[in-house]
């Protein structure tokens, strides 16, 4: 195991502790006494350090893995629970949240995107044909509220247990169910829901580590893209298949 | 209270390639030129770091800003249409250059059919055969056009090679064609052993270094497969802001005002005197009194400025009277994708205008008796760059997401082709735009309308013309196949084309157009209106190197106005 892996894996176990012990599902945390939005930074005995926080493979502190919308770690395990189904870990690699899909996801809510400043909000508001496009009072970070508590709810409703503690399958089963629009939600369809959820993720996967997700260019290793290349001028009519290590925009400015 | 400004010979409202080219050649002549840009000034040095797909690609950043104005939309008459709330079908553009700078480069000539296209569908199949349609000639032909085009040609440096049934040029290329990739040419190993004739796609991207008319130098193309959507930042695409504004500007003559929005063309019912604009920024409005004013911004804002501003006759579907808003046409764009388990290509590798093109089936290349539409469109396999979140190809089966979604696009993100095509469009009479009844812009003006959707004739031609791609598709050896979805009803959400045209067409007579063949206003004599608003149908090609043409062909009027008056055609 390379220390890259070692250190994935280490964020995996911390990240199941979190799940597993209950922390989130139960409302231990609740109390404000530790703060932490997900335990992300936490230890077993749940204390926030920053030796012990996540690192992007080169020994430093990766500042990104941090709540800038969410307040509340009963959500945030939802939607972890959500893109990981989405975007799963296998055979062929990284999952969402290896990926740190939730905090792009988190950081996109707390800005232009999740609020929808840069497109058309005025009312009246009518829900529309299949053809007239979204068409919801609600902005993006709203829809999310809306869509992640009715995850928690039906999944309460249908097997008694919180959307995050429940099987693969099972969720399967709910999220699939909200896809196909057979969920009420107020203010917005829950295929809309359904729809930004994973648009979001796959963007989580491939946007430009300088976002918070695609963790490492783990997303684009995937899928054998190289990122910001400056130029293929020399390789464009290459007969073979070309591998190239990728690049991110922070090579702009290091 | 609006501040009036000095006056000016001629004003130009939106500073794109239309609006930069007239600003250029106006300005050569001496005339005094305001261009009016809503949009902020940006070039070269502002894409610094733009190889950000989400930024870009996905967030729209050098989009129009849909939260100050929008369009609305509505399948059919009876229906209620509500506002384009997000982007999506097309990518209106905003800001110096327009969509001019991020665009892909595909630059084309309209075909000799597509200027006369009634009388010679009449002439060769009987009026019969354009039933239900409103189409008509454009009042100018293609040999009347060809200088112009070739004009267009080297100011934006377009690199080609003539192909066989492509239009008749009178010159060559200004640059050789972009490079041979292993795609195009296993794209036109396949088209030839079908008996068509392949090419490599006219590219605005430089395939050499390169100096135009205007003394821009322009950078050769690296292939670095940010381009559609991107600016940019080596100066190798053929953009207003590199090849035509400097110019305009060097001739001192030129003043762009940016941020400027102009809500109103000032008039007597007979001439324009001005316009009136807002300052985005302060809000503060000002009044540009001018002998010529200039529409050169997109097809939606240069039909929604005459209408808001009562400048010609509104075009009525029930009756088919009048002339603005009319024959709104879009694209129709049949496609196959195919799947190739065993080889991997570069397909993250290219530039926005690379690829090879035939043209069989377009126009009224191949015959039409016995098939139940008309016009057909231009066949290309486009190596623009696939990009990791935009590009997720997978054969049709594959669930939407999860483990085999993830499996498959991986996969086949470097395994996937697409054929493209540039399908033609028609225009009918319940196809059109006018002014919305209940929402507005953020200056309290109505919004555009949009009424549109696929006709019959549409669907013939992308069934036929699905065929025909599939069938190259499959020359090309793919492990297997997607197949072609139906053309329902058309939907504002996925994105298609950023070709849309229409709503201030040309035409011989002023009866059915609303601009003569220098694009001026028949009612209103100084007013000239530019673009692919211009167009009476849409041909079966990308539309810039069309709007090139008549912009070139359109300042040639102006000059021409300028010195005599009166209406020039």
């Amino acid at each position: 195991m390379s220390e890259h892996e070692q250190k994935q894996e280490s964020t995996m176990s911390r990240r199941r502790f979190i799940r597993n012990s209950g922390l989130v599902a139960g409302g231990l945390v609740g109390g404000g006494i530790l703060g932490g939005l997900i335990g992300a930074n936490m230890n077993k005995d749940g204390t926030a350090t920053e030796e012990n926080a996540h690192t992007n493979g080169h020994d430093q502190v990766t500042y990104q893995q941090s709540p800038l919308y969410f307040t509340n770690p009963e959500t945030f395990g939802i939607l972890q629970a959500a893109v990981e189904r989405i975007y799963p870990k296998d055979e062929n690699g990284p999952g969402a949240n290896d990926l740190d899909v939730p905090f792009f996801i988190d950081h996109q809510l707390a800005g232009s995107w999740g609020n929808n400043t840069r497109e058309y909000m005025q009312g009246p508001f009518f829900p529309g044909s299949n053809f007239q496009g979204y068409q919801s009072p609600l902005k993006r970070h709203e829809v999310f509220d809306v869509g992640l508590a009715a995850l928690q709810t039906y999944s309460n409703e249908k097997f008694k247990k919180p959307f995050a503690e429940l099987e693969g399958e099972q969720q399967d089963e709910i999220l699939t169910a909200f896809e196909e629009d057979k969920v009420k939600l107020r203010g917005v369809t829950s295929r809309t829901f359904f729809n930004i959820l994973r648009a979001a993720t796959i963007e989580g996967v491939y946007a430009d580590p300088a976002y918070a997700g695609n963790k490492n260019m783990e997303g684009w290793k995937m899928k054998d893209f190289p990122g910001h290349q400056m130029s293929y001028i020399n390789q464009i009519e290459s007969e073979k298949f070309v591998k190239i290590k990728p690049n991110s925009l922070h090579s702009y400015t290091k | 209270m609006a501040k009036t400004l000095p006056k000016t010979d001629a004003v130009i409202v939106g500073v794109g390639w239309a609006g930069g080219i007239i600003a250029a050649e106006l300005g050569k002549q001496g005339l005094k030129v305001v261009g009016l840009e809503r949009g902020k000034e940006r070039g070269v040095k502002d894409y610094y770091v733009v190889h950000d797909e989400l930024r870009y690609g996905i967030r729209y950043e050098l989009m129009q800003d849909l939260s100050k104005e929008t369009i609305t939309f509505r399948n059919h008459g009876k229906e209620r249409a509500l506002p384009m709330r997000q982007l999506g079908s097309f990518l209106l553009g905003e800001g110096l250059g327009g969509s001019g700078v991020h665009w892909n480069g595909h630059t084309f000539r309209f075909l000799p059919y597509d200027f006369e296209i009634k009388s010679q569908t009449v002439k060769k199949y009987g009026e019969s055969k354009i039933k239900g349609l409103q189409i008509q000639d454009w009042g100018i032909t293609y040999d009347e056009l060809e200088p112009y085009f070739y004009e267009f040609e080297k100011d934006a440096g377009i690199g080609g090679e003539e192909g066989e049934l492509g239009p008749k040029r009178a010159d060559p290329f200004p640059n050789p064609p972009m490079k041979e990739t292993p795609i195009t040419a296993r794209f036109k190993k396949a088209a030839k052993s079908l008996g068509m004739k392949p090419y490599q796609m006219p590219s605005g991207n430089m395939s050499e270094a390169y100096e135009n008319q205007y003394g821009a130098k322009l950078a050769p193309c690296q292939y670095c497969a940010f381009c559609e959507r991107f600016g940019c930042e080596y100066g190798a695409k053929a953009d207003p802001t590199v090849a035509v504004i400097p110019f305009a500007k060097e001739t001192g003559n030129v003043d762009i005002r940016n941020f400027a929005n102009v809500t109103e063309i000032i008039h007597d019912g007979k001439k324009a005197t001005g316009v009136r604009y807002v300052d985005v920024q302060t809000k503060e409005e000002f009044i540009q009194p001018a002998e010529m004013v200039i529409l050169t911004s997109y097809v939606m804002n240069n039909t929604r400025l005459l209408l808001t501003s009562k400048l010609g006759r509104p075009y009525n579907p029930d009756t088919g009277t009048g002339v603005i808003g009319k024959n709104y046409c879009y694209q129709i764009l049949p496609g196959s994708a195919g799947f190739f388990d065993e080889e991997q290509f570069n397909t993250f590798m290219g530039a926005g205008a690379l690829g090879a093109t035939v043209d069989d089936y377009n126009g009224d290349n191949f015959d039409h008796s016995d098939l139940d539409f008309i016009h057909g469109g231009s066949i290309s396999i486009n190596q623009s760059g696939y990009r990791p979140i935009q590009y997720n190809m997978v054969p049709a089966d594959t669930p939407k997401w999860g483990s085999k979604f993830k499996e498959n696009s991986i996969k086949y993100f470097t395994r996937a082709l697409s054929i493209g095509t540039q399908g033609a469009s028609m225009p009918v009479k319940h196809n059109f735009m006018d002014l919305d009844p209940s929402y507005k812009d953020a200056y309290g003006l109505p919004l555009l309308r949009l009424t549109y959707d696929f006709t019959e004739q549409d669907k013939n031609l992308y069934n036929y013309i699905g065929k025909i791609t599939g069938n190259i598709m499959k020359e090309m050896g793919p492990s297997k196949i997607n197949d072609r979805q139906q053309l329902e009803h058309y939907d504002i959400v996925p994105y298609q084309t950023t070709h849309n045209t229409g709503g201030v067409i040309m035409g011989a007579e002023p009866e059915t157009s609303a601009v003569n063949n220098y694009l001026q206003m028949w009612d209103a004599e100084n007013v000239f209106v530019v673009g692919a608003s211009a167009f009476p149908h849409n041909g079966g090609y990308n539309p810039t190197g069309t709007v090139g043409a008549l912009a070139y062909r359109a300042a040639e009027g102006i000059i021409k106005y300028s010195k005599e008056g009166g209406l020039l055609a």
